[in-house]
């Protein structure tokens, strides 16, 4: 008969070694964990240009431009500490606009970054409209 | 023998408490969609589209406490060996299940609006979806084996690796960039939502976690109904 405490090691035990092999391997795949990259990481990381890719931030405001071609729109998204021209053509997100965050996915060409698929990322606050206008004035 | 003590036990103080947790449940809802659909103030950037929430987040939160549930369980019936957890991680499973459908089909409404899309694989709805798919594994494999015990406990063993995934669902929005937003509640600076938002999401979680032991001690009585039956059905087919 094996005993309970045995038991409860062993479980312990299992859990421990099944728990470092899964953080391991998050650690070692994160590049594939992350849903996109912040412009500072896209300019330090050497993408491959074929790779496919999405890269996040807040669109920066007053750089919104259209056209010239119709649905196509450049803006810039930014971490902080770098900015990265993104060129689309398509339709917005209801939640697209300067100051927001985005999502952007596509690929690297020329410094500008080539987006098929952009999307609207919502921070954690909740608020009514009123007191949204009344912090920004 | 000890055991039908504990389940008689067992059972008494969950039949006292079952009305208290029915009327709690059936009370909670209504107040708390109330709050929810019509009382609460409509989102500054989503509108109205914010109201998924209530419905979308209590789920979740309800999701994980049946999978904590489900992998203690899981722990004491492999550990001591106790029937009763064998029991309460099978009545927890589908439970889980379920409140996990609503999380990903709900979250699916508010993304197409929201976000512009449905469906994308970041950390957090993946481990979701694998959370979902954690408890159709439990229930497929606690459910193939002859002997419920042996069937119990190779579940549980998926039970408990599984458990692994929890701590990943709640920080996958902190550890990775990810486009679902972090917390909202659970925050160092404290609750970045308003209180009158904040009240239907408590409302309504309330409504969920009753309901859940609703469920559970239903489930219980069920499944443990079912294994007396098995037991009179092996004896009387050995006589």
């Amino acid at each position: 008969m094996i005993s309970k405490n045995y038991r409860l090691g062993m479980l312990i035990g299992f859990l421990a070694f099944i728990g470092t092999a899964v953080a391991l391997v998050l650690i070692a795949f994160e590049d594939s964990v992350v849903f996109f990259f912040t412009p500072t990481e896209l300019q330090s990381k050497q993408v491959n240009p074929e790779r496919r890719i999405r890269v996040g931030g807040l669109v920066e405001d007053g750089s919104t431009k259209r056209g010239p071609a119709d649905a196509e729109i450049r803006f810039k998204i930014t971490d902080g500490n770098t900015t990265v021209t993104i060129r689309y053509i398509g339709i917005l997100p209801d939640l697209f606009r300067e100051g927001q965050g985005v999502v952007a996915q596509g690929y690297l060409q020329n410094a500008v970054f080539q987006a098929d698929e952009v999307l609207a990322k919502h921070d954690e606050n909740y608020m009514p409209r009123n007191l949204a206008s009344a912090m920004n004035k | 023998m000890h055991h039908i003590s504990n389940m008689n036990r067992f059972f008494c103080i969950a039949n006292a408490i079952l009305p208290i947790f029915c009327v709690v449940s059936a009370g909670m809802f209504p107040v708390g969609l109330y709050y929810a659909l019509i009382e609460s103030p409509a989102d500054y950037q989503q509108g109205d589209t914010v109201r998924i929430m209530y419905v979308h987040v209590p789920a979740a939160w309800g999701a994980m406490i049946c999978y904590l549930t489900m992998a203690m369980a899981s722990a004491v019936f492999l550990i001591y060996n106790q029937p009763l957890a064998n029991l309460a991680a099978r009545a927890a499973a589908p439970i889980g299940a379920g409140f996990t459908l609503i999380v990903l089909v709900t979250g699916s409404f508010w993304g197409q609006p929201v976000w512009g899309t449905g469906w994308v694989w970041d950390a957090r709805l993946t481990s979701v979806l694998i959370l979902f798919f954690l408890y159709l594994g439990y229930i497929a494999l606690a459910n193939a084996f002859e002997d419920p015990d042996r069937g119990g406990r190779a579940g549980a063993v998926l039970a408990l690796v599984g458990a692994i995934n929890l701590p990943i669902i709640k920080f996958s929005v902190d550890w990775w960039n990810t486009l679902h937003q972090s917390s909202s509640l659970w925050r160092i600076r404290g609750p970045s939502i308003v209180p009158e938002m904040l009240l239907p999401l408590l409302l309504m979680g309330c409504a969920y976690f009753s309901l859940f032991v609703v469920m559970m001690i239903l489930r219980l009585r069920g499944l443990y109904a079912g294994r007396l039956l098995r037991q009179m059905r092996i004896a009387a087919a050995s006589r």
